[in-house]
């Protein structure tokens, strides 16, 4: 019996059943499968429906879009959009003095033109371009700070606020946090007990308590703690609260990386002869910072949500200003309007780097292969 | 060698006919006709990609096909569930990546589906797990976890835990892939024995040793299509198609 | 000679050559760094404290507070009876652990035994009710008001957020589920649905978020008089939701006795369940006699009783509503914030970990036989537990971090009560630290349970 071919038998049509591809094969598969499928389908639909279009109604149709005054809005069901565009530049740069704007949006400049420039890989290697990098913050810092040697006027941070501000807080707050951490974490892995215990009593003492109570102790404890007559700048002893708060949650991003490298690689630099900073640096922290970049992404994202707690100890980042436009009296009640268009703005930030974040996470994996 | 075990039964265990798949737009299958009887070996191979793993995933219902009838034991395969769950107590599967389930001891793996499928007192699966264990020479290994096994002992599990249900056949979907070479022989020497017991079982293997001590017929596929069929001796001695030729001439001499 | 040649093997014990010297001296170094830093900090802070006139210490807890709180409840102040009733809640666990322990060791199954469960109900429960009749005194509880002290003040803000925390990871829990395993729909609007949730909602800052619903939702919900009103059943407006409030008659206690009776009369069903199928195979249905029994048995007596509980209703008296269980629309914005927020977390976390038990397995399980629900119940739910769970946990933490953000709208919990003590009374270093002790406390209890649990669900591998 063994041999046996079963005969050739005439085929049938070519390509798959229809039910199974195309526009409607795809529906059919996807939403109308099952009954409590289809039901769930059109509850789905109905929801979708119901949403949007009451969002359209109030958001576009109902809406008023232009006026300078508050009064044009008198009399409409939706939204009143003007309190955004009067507002536009309170929104950005908060109480930043009215003729001195063009600073922070030429601070914006530089940033952007540096990052238009690395799409160039060429202009990315070179040396001058790097530096240009490495000296920006402290040209941005004069933008808009000023300096007499600069002939800018100072200003002074109380007038810093809105999307720059929140911007300055978790980027100072992710650049600083990162060394810290990064030691932190080494010194999480140090056989030496006292600096272990050191390293590991601040990492789970800030992580085991809330942002608000490290903002507190800084703003507030911390002047105790300075000598009579020294005074720290408001916005400083949040960034530094802040920068307190994020080493910690680095160091922990940083030592996950640390466990992902293989022990053979430290052994490997170890019998080559480097010496615990020469292959932690050459070695280990290249690979364990290559692991981590899109943990690090995420964790910055939560930091920048993370800031608008400084709004509690009566800075006016982002959401400060949202506040201090409702509780201007002539935009009375247009709450929904003010938190769409900020939560938008947020949204928009942390969307973007987390998909930022998602793409490095795929591009790494596939570099594994 | 050869045929010995099935000649005298024919009942047919496995029919398959004219079965096309698709995965979108992708022919995965392509006109398949097979017979299988009982007490056969068969072992099919082919480049990857062929759609082996494929065709003997239709067989339980892990792969739908889309045109063409299966008929396991004379029962059908169609989207009736009562029918699936007949033919799942019929066929046992052993994977390439053994997929035990991790969280339970080696005994609760195979003591796992005569309990929930076959509704046995606990008493009565323990024994089976125990007997199957020892058919598989790892009776010593019964209280710990997956993870603590080598590769080959976790297979032998697997197929211990696939025997539990009693099953009339036997898929084995590339056993021998996943392991270190000294651990090979002892998977396959357990499925020689299950094949000397008389087992139906059908092999998607790369271990051509093994396929021509113990087929009965080699079934090659290449895109789909079941390329030519043969008894072993036939198949590795004089191939009629051009594709078998090329195939055994790679996997025979690297 | 010899003694040189001896020597060449190590290096002199004090040399910076050697890794043990150079390990003090970098430990010394730092102690040395750290130990001046905390003398510059105390001896700056103890001057600046004098200055203001601000005495450091802790009576000031005793100091009447004067100020009120907007959401009191009675919370418990200890008395000496306290230590013997906890004492003897140990000593009853320790009795269990003990009887167990022995009776496993003696080969007995500890399922088959209903003396050993009898026992240990004995040890674990009424051993310390004994106690806790047999003590007058275990503690005495109290309800702030503006003529009591800071103490008491803190105190009930901590029963605050421990209030809003655990109904907050309770909400977020149910939507966290339900989001989670809609994202994992077949159906492919129902899954997109849910990613669009989640992708909004964690995407905003959670502050924002109790903001809007507290300023923009709430806040702007109608006036009193203006209610939107369920059938006077429920009611809302920018006071707040006025909810029916259950109010227990005399016979509720047996209510609850009955229920209890229930939940063990469950438990020995499914123990028997259990034993039926180890002995002969057969499944007993499971789900339908549980409810059963949970419905009918304490419905029976509920009737009985004659429905002991009387729901009072909210009422219109003068200006406002009264009567009924209001909560504030404080608590209720906060509670809405961290559970839609949270909820996405936990969505993602969910997720994540039912993709990571693998296809192989599933299939593994469908190649055996087993049917949809039981792939589910035995090997899918199973492994993905282990991967949900310490994620969750931290999310718990979370939940309790975050509601310290009720300070931003006036929500009296720990912070907020402490932020007000610290304004009136300036004693800042005791007030932020006797606050961040308390959530280290919280924290590091979580982390102990997490790790005894990653310790005992720790997949065994070679």
């Amino acid at each position: 019996m063994s041999g046996e071919i079963i005969g050739a038998v005439p085929p049938l049509e070519a390509g798959p059943p229809k039910m199974n591809i195309g526009v409607v094969g795809w529906i059919r598969m996807n939403l109308f499968n099952t009954w409590y499928n289809s039901i769930l389908t059109v509850l789905s639909l109905s929801l979708i429906y119901y949403t949007v279009t009451s969002l359209l109604n109030w958001g576009v149709r109902l809406a008023r879009f232009t006026g300078v005054k508050p009064e044009d809005c008198q009399g409409i069901d939706g939204a009143c959009w003007p309190v955004i565009s009067d507002n536009w530049a309170f929104f950005m740069v908060g109480t930043y003095p009215y003729e001195l704007r063009w600073r922070p949006l030429m601070a914006l400049l530089v940033v952007v033109a540096l990052i238009m420039l690395a799409v160039w890989p060429r202009i990315r290697r070179m040396r001058l371009y790097q530096l240009a990098w490495l000296v920006s913050p402290i040209v941005i810092f004069i933008i808009i700070k000023g300096s007499d040697t600069f002939g800018l006027s100072q200003v002074d941070t109380r007038h810093w606020g809105g999307v720059m501000l929140t911007v300055i807080l978790s980027v100072v707050g992710i650049v600083f946090a990162f060394p810290i951490g990064l030691m932190l974490a080494l010194g999480r892995r140090s056989r030496m007990p006292v600096i272990n215990i050191l390293c590991v009593g601040y990492i789970e003492m800030i992580r085991g308590v809330p942002l608000i109570t490290v903002l507190f102790m800084s703003s507030i404890m911390l002047p105790l703690f300075f000598p009579e007559g020294f005074n720290l700048d408001k916005v400083l002893r949040a960034q530094i609260g802040i920068i307190m708060f994020a080493a910690a949650y680095q160091a922990e991003v940083v030592r996950g990386g640390l466990q992902g490298v293989d022990r053979g690689q430290e052994e490997a630099a170890m019998a080559l002869g480097l010496s615990y900073w020469q292959s932690m640096v050459l070695i280990v922290l290249p690979q364990a910072l290559k692991i981590v970049i899109p943990t690090m992404v995420s964790s910055a994202i939560s930091l920048l949500k993370d800031t608008s707690l400084v709004v509690i100890i009566g800075l006016f980042d982002l959401l400060g200003i949202a506040n201090l436009v409702l509780a201007n009296p002539i935009w009375l009640g247009k709450m929904f309007e003010t938190y769409v268009f900020v939560a938008a703005i947020y949204w928009v930030m942390c969307f973007s780097m987390s998909r930022y974040a998602r793409r490095l996470e795929i591009r790494f994996s596939a570099g594994d292969r | 060698m050869g045929s010995k075990r099935a000649g005298n039964n024919n009942e047919i265990m496995i029919e398959i006919r004219q079965m096309n798949k698709w995965f979108g737009n992708f022919q995965a299958l392509k006109e398949i006709n097979l017979t299988v009887r009982r007490q056969e070996v068969v072992v099919i191979c082919g480049p990857s990609g062929s759609g082996k793993s494929t065709l003997i995933r239709t067989i339980n219902r892990l792969e739908e096909h889309q045109q063409g009838r299966i008929f396991v034991e004379g029962t059908e395969l169609t989207n009736d569930l009562k029918n699936i769950e007949i033919i799942r107590k019929e066929v046992g599967m052993v994977f390439q990546q053994f997929n035990l389930f991790p969280h339970l001891t080696v005994r609760n793996n195979i003591m796992m589906a005569p309990i929930w499928v076959r509704k046995l007192p606990r008493s009565e699966a323990m024994k089976i797990a125990n007997e199957l264990l020892e058919r598989v020479g790892i009776p010593e290994q019964a209280d710990k976890y997956p993870g603590q096994l080598s590769g080959g002992q976790q297979q032998r599990v697997a197929i211990a835990r696939s025997l539990a249900m009693q099953p009339k056949i036997m898929l084995f979907d590339e056993p021998t892939s996943a392991l270190d070479p000294e651990m090979i022989k002892e998977v396959l020497d357990v499925m020689r024995e299950l094949a000397e017991q008389g087992m139906t079982m059908l092999v998607v293997t790369h271990e051509m040793g093994f396929a021509r001590e113990v087929a009965d017929r080699m079934i090659f596929m290449d895109a789909g299509h079941i390329v030519e069929e043969a008894s072993p001796k036939i198949f590795f001695s004089k191939p009629k198609e051009e594709r078998t030729k090329l195939f055994l001439s790679q996997i025979l001499h690297h | 000679m010899t003694e040189l040649t001896q020597e060449q093997g190590k290096v002199q014990l004090i040399s910076w050559r050697n890794p043990a010297v150079r390990s003090v001296v970098y430990q010394i170094v730092s102690v040395v760094l750290v130990g001046f830093a905390a003398y510059t900090i105390f001896q700056n802070t103890v001057a600046n404290l004098t200055k203001r006139g601000i005495a450091s210490g802790f009576s000031f807890l005793n100091i009447e507070s004067g100020f009120a709180i907007s959401e009191v409840m009675p919370v418990p102040m200890l008395e000496p009876g306290f230590v013997s009733f906890i004492s003897s809640i140990f000593l009853g666990l320790i009795a269990a652990f003990v009887l167990h322990k022995w009776v496993t060791r003696k080969g007995k199954t500890v399922g088959g035994d209903y003396r050993l469960v009898l026992l240990t109900i004995f040890f674990i429960f009424v051993v310390p009710a004994i106690t806790y009749l047999l003590t007058n005194h275990i503690f005495v509880t109290e309800t702030y008001s503006e003529a009591s002290s800071y103490g008491l003040g803190l105190v009930t803000g901590v029963f605050n957020t421990i209030k809003m925390s655990i109904l907050g990871c309770i909400l977020a829990t149910i939507i966290g589920f339900f989001v989670g395993i809609a994202r994992l729909s077949s159906n492919w609007l129902v899954a997109k649905l849910a990613e669009t949730y989640v992708e909004i909602i964690r995407n905003i800052p959670v502050l924002l978020q109790i903001f809007f619903w507290y300023f923009a939702v709430i806040r702007t919900l109608p006036m009193v008089r203006e209610s939107i009103n369920f059938f006077d059943v429920f009611i809302i407006n920018n006071r707040g939701i006025y909810l029916p409030d259950p109010t227990p008659l005399p016979g509720f206690h047996p209510f609850l006795i009955a229920l209890f009776v229930a939940c063990v009369g469950v438990y020995f069903r499914l123990r028997h369940v259990k034993a039926v199928q180890d002995l002969t195979g057969r499944q007993l249905p499971v789900l339908f006699p549980s409810i059963a029994i949970l419905i009918v048995f304490p419905g029976l007596v509920w009737m009985g009783l004659g429905a002991p509980v009387e729901l009072s209703y909210p009422k219109l008296t003068g200006f406002n509503f009264t009567g009924g269980l209001n909560p504030s629309p404080e608590y209720a914005a906060m509670l809405m914030g961290l559970s839609i927020y949270h909820g996405s977390q936990i969505a993602e976390i969910v997720r994540s970990g039912i993709q990571a038990v693998s296809t192989g397995q599933k299939e593994a399980a469908r190649a055996l036989g087993l049917r949809g629900g039981f792939v589910m119940r035995l090997v899918v739910i199973p492994q993905a537990m282990r991967v949900i769970i310490p994620p969750l946990t931290s999310q718990y933490l979370g939940v309790t971090k975050n509601s310290s953000l009720g300070v931003a709208i006036g929500f009296p919990e720990l912070v907020s009560v402490g932020g007000t003590i610290l304004n009136q009374s300036g004693q800042a270093i005791e007030i932020i630290g006797i606050t961040m002790a308390v959530y280290l406390a919280a924290s590091l209890m979580i982390s102990v349970f997490m790790n005894w649990y990653n310790e005992k669900m720790k997949l065994v591998e070679r």
